[in-house]
């Protein structure tokens, strides 16, 4: 319940903070840090099983029902082609809003675990280096480092409109 | 104090829409010929409330067109007037005026004031009440400079014995009719009394009025076959009425009163075939109220008091519970769940329309594509009270104009094909609706050509579609209409023909969860059928289970389910397997396979099989145990992920867990392309 709370918390803080295009929700990934724009994060929810999806690539786990809508979730640890982790009470779904081409989409990903909300200036992002094939640097904004640690910030949209998620397909 | 009468636009605009409507099937009744006083009513009070509520709302200029339309429509319900081809040409046109203006409205668009200006001015012309503005003054100069093409009066007095020669002047005059807007006056005067009457004789003779810059030769050639017969004096208009008038010849009220009628007559001629496209092209606004029957709201309000009532007893139950009224507790649970059910099918029924809606724009469209084409055309509705949900109807309402125009511009010959071939000359179009399961039919039959195979097939052969040596069944040569890119037509026209239609057509079907079908008759003419569910919303879905995974088969294209015996399940080959149902083959479609499961049993002995049926054929869908049935709420997968093969949508099960809806058409044709695959293999 804990999750929820905090997202509460952020939503609470919309309205205060004018910095808000800089605002990002980081999460865990195999030891890594991550971050997407905290604007597109709709609700935090713990893993629950999923209704699987006939044919779909073994990174798209299935579809969950959220108050009346179908939304897909991706496991984003085998999106990026890392070694899969057991679903733990600790594994959460954070549910985005994904822009496409012509229409906005609400899609579900699985992370290890939720971190913390930091301020990232525009100018402190930097250009990502090549990371070979497993990620596309399309898909990454940017890195930065905050508090002697690395971010990398998601760029949700080319991630989550890629590959099978493309609409066009 | 003022109120805002802008809240009331819409409902005002609706009104009139329908009115148009109501006004636009009557002015066709009239045009078969059936003047009765009751038609001609109705189109009175139509015009009679759009021009009332267009002066009321400050729609000026709507006001002010209705108000001649209204004129000349009570002439004619006075009996002042008579109906002639000409007058309800000008009302027809006047109703797409009336609408095109509501529309421009509606829509805070333009319309084509000229297109109004001049249709106007041809009701005040019929009227012979035109007021001196400007614009009639020009058209009456135009007129003069043209210094010609007037129009004719034809004096046609047929002889006694015309009729026994075989003639008929009623065809006569529809000839002229061809040639521009005729106006005609019967004499009776040789009329004897009915005892002396001779059956077979004409005592008529007619005056006409033809407004037309055709040649006196054009008019004569019509007369060709009975010029013996009759006596027949041909003089051009214009003289006729100046020396006809009392007054004198140049007195401008004497000119504006016939000439600018001639003037618009003929200018209207050639606008009238592009006039129809810009307008129509307007989007109508898809959201929009839906008017609901009295009786439709009372049975809801029936249902909720009865839901209450249920709801408070059961609510009582609760509060005062002992053990032993468990039994009625079940009892209260189940009326709930009846009066839900109950409640539901009553909304639902708010939701549908009779299918008239969708099928009265067509009495107007064959009747000027008909006469555009050169076409003798019957058409025929059936079934038009069959309801069907409002958004399939707006979504229906496109594709089936394809389909008539197709019908019509393809399908049905001209009276003289048709007259060699020895079918009548006017051919006939059929609509019909009708429900059969859970589905609604449309049919749209024709007795025109019908498709031409051997045509179909080199076509398809020149675009690639199949190859020279493919042998094909008359389904699968039919089924090729519906690719894309695809048409027979030899001339393009602006009807169809262009080869982007059929696969739209289809494509938009499918979308609906339909089907379509296509049976033709060479020479003898073309059934196209339309399946449709009777509403996207809700269906009613029997749950089955394959391995950890439920899925949903939709009742209606479930024939049966079995439990399957061994000896009758066949193997074709290596792959396709096949079950003998009675005296049928059918094939087995493993689930698992398809969506890549894991499964309790790999094997079909002993298994359960579903048969279900879709897109034409049947197949037996293998599953682990069948599970309840229950109404499921249809949701879209592709909100926020996209299509999948074999699958139509999703729903939320009553545990809140999401289940996938089987797409029955869908897994046929997969299951029909893996039998193909083997088939080649073998080959």
């Amino acid at each position: 319940m804990t999750t929820t709370a905090q997202s509460v918390d952020v939503q609470a803080n919309y309205s205060e903070n004018t910095d808000l295009e800089n605002q990002y929700l980081t999460f865990i990934l195999s030891n890594e840090e991550y971050g997407v724009d905290i604007l597109r994060v709709q609700e935090i929810r713990g893993w629950e099983s999923v209704t699987t999806v006939p044919n779909a690539p073994d990174y798209i786990k299935g579809v969950i029902n959220i108050r009346g809508t179908i939304v897909p979730i991706v496991d984003l640890r085998m999106r990026f082609g890392m070694e899969q982790l057991e679903y733990g009470p600790i594994t959460v779904v954070i549910v985005l809003k994904v822009i496409g081409e012509n229409r906005e989409r609400v899609m579900g990903i699985v992370v290890d675990t939720v971190s913390d909300t930091y301020d990232v200036p525009e100018d402190s992002i930097k250009p990502a280096p090549d990371f070979g094939e497993k990620i596309e640097v399309n898909f990454v904004k940017g890195l930065a480092t905050i508090n002697e640690k690395m971010l990398i910030l998601l760029d949700i949209d080319q991630l989550l409109n890629s590959g099978e998620l493309n609409i066009l397909d | 104090m003022g109120i805002d009468l802008s809240q009331f636009h819409e409902t005002f605009l609706e009104e009139s829409f329908e009115g148009l409507d109501v006004m636009e099937s009557s002015l066709l009744n009239l045009d078969a010929g059936d003047s009765d006083s009751e038609t001609v009513n109705t189109i009175f009070r139509s015009a009679h409330s759009i021009k009332g509520g267009s002066a009321t709302f400050g729609f000026d200029n709507v006001a002010t067109f209705t108000h001649v339309l209204e004129t000349l429509l009570d002439e004619v319900r006075s009996g002042d007037r008579d109906v002639t081809q000409g007058i309800v040409n000008a009302l027809l046109e006047s109703v797409d005026c009336v609408r095109s203006m509501l529309e421009a409205q509606r829509d805070s668009g333009d319309y084509d004031e000229a297109q109004v200006k001049s249709v106007q001015n041809r009701l005040e012309a019929i009227l012979g009440n035109a007021e001196s503005n400007n614009e009639v003054t020009e058209a009456v100069v135009v007129v003069e400079e043209k210094n010609s093409s007037n129009g004719w009066l034809i004096d046609f007095k047929p002889h006694l014995n015309m009729i026994q020669t075989g003639n008929d002047p009623v065809r006569i005059i529809r000839e002229l009719e061809s040639l521009g807007v005729i106006g005609v006056k019967a004499n009776l005067e040789k009329l004897p009394d009915l005892d002396v009457m001779n059956a077979e004789d004409c005592y008529l003779s007619w005056e006409i009025e033809l407004y037309s810059d055709v040649g006196e030769s054009a008019i004569r050639e019509i007369f060709e076959w009975v010029e013996d017969e009759c006596d027949l004096v041909i003089k051009p208009l214009q003289t006729e009425v100046a020396t006809g008038e009392e007054k004198p010849v140049d007195t401008p009220a004497v000119k504006i009163e016939i000439k600018p009628e001639v003037d618009v007559l003929n200018k209207t001629d050639e606008p009238v075939a592009n006039k129809a496209t810009p307008t129509r092209t307007k989007a109508t606004g898809e959201g929009g109220s839906i008017r609901v029957g009295i009786d439709k709201v009372d049975e809801l309000i029936n249902l909720v008091g009865e839901l209450v009532i249920t709801q408070s007893m059961l609510g009582e139950m609760g509060q005062n519970f002992e053990p032993s009224n468990i039994e009625k507790m079940m009892d209260g649970l189940s009326q709930l769940e009846r009066h839900t059910r109950e409640l539901q099918e009553s909304v639902m029924r708010i939701r549908m329309l009779p299918i008239s809606f969708a099928f009265n724009r067509f009495p107007r469209l064959v009747h000027d594509l008909s006469s555009k084409l050169g076409k003798k055309i019957e058409l025929k509705l059936s079934g038009e009270s069959t309801e069907l949900d409002k958004t399939v109807m707006e979504k229906i309402g496109d594709p089936l104009v394809h389909l008539v125009r197709n019908s019509l511009d393809h399908g049905l010959e001209t009276p003289d094909i048709r007259k060699a071939a020895g079918k009548p000359e006017t051919g006939v179009l059929h609509l019909n609706a009708y429900h059969k399961g859970g589905n609604i039919i449309i049919e749209i039959t024709d007795d025109g050509a019908g498709l031409d195979k051997e045509k179909i097939r080199a076509k398809a052969i020149s675009n690639g579609l199949i190859s020279e040596s493919e042998v094909l069944t008359d389904e699968k040569i039919y089924d090729l209409i519906f690719q894309p890119g695809f048409s027979t037509a030899e001339a393009v026209s602006d009807l169809s023909g262009r080869g982007v239609g059929m696969d739209v057509v289809r494509r938009n079907i499918r979308e609906l969860g339909g089907a379509v079908d296509i049976v033709s008759a060479e020479g003898k003419g073309s059934t196209i059928t339309i399946r449709l569910p009777l509403t996207l919303a809700i269906m009613d879905g029997q749950l089955v289970r394959v391995g950890k995974e439920t899925y949903i088969i939709p009742i209606v294209s479930i024939i049966e389910s079995l439990q399957a015996k061994k000896e009758n399940i066949n193997k074709i080959i290596d792959h396709a397997e096949v079950y003998k149902l009675r005296d049928e083959y059918i094939n087995i479609v493993r689930l698992y396979e398809t969506f890549d499961l894991v499964p309790d049993s790999t094997s079909v002995n002993n298994g359960l099989l579903v048969m279900v049926e879709g897109e034409g054929s049947k197949i037996g869908l293998f599953v682990d145990e069948l599970l309840g049935q229950q109404q499921v709420v249809i949701k879209s997968l592709e909100t926020n992920y996209r299509r999948i093969e074999g699958v139509s949508g999703a729903t939320i099960l009553g545990d809140g867990t999401v289940a996938m809806i089987l797409d029955v058409p869908g897994l046929v044709v997969i299951s029909r392309a893996k039998t193909n695959v083997n088939e080649d293999k073998v080959a």
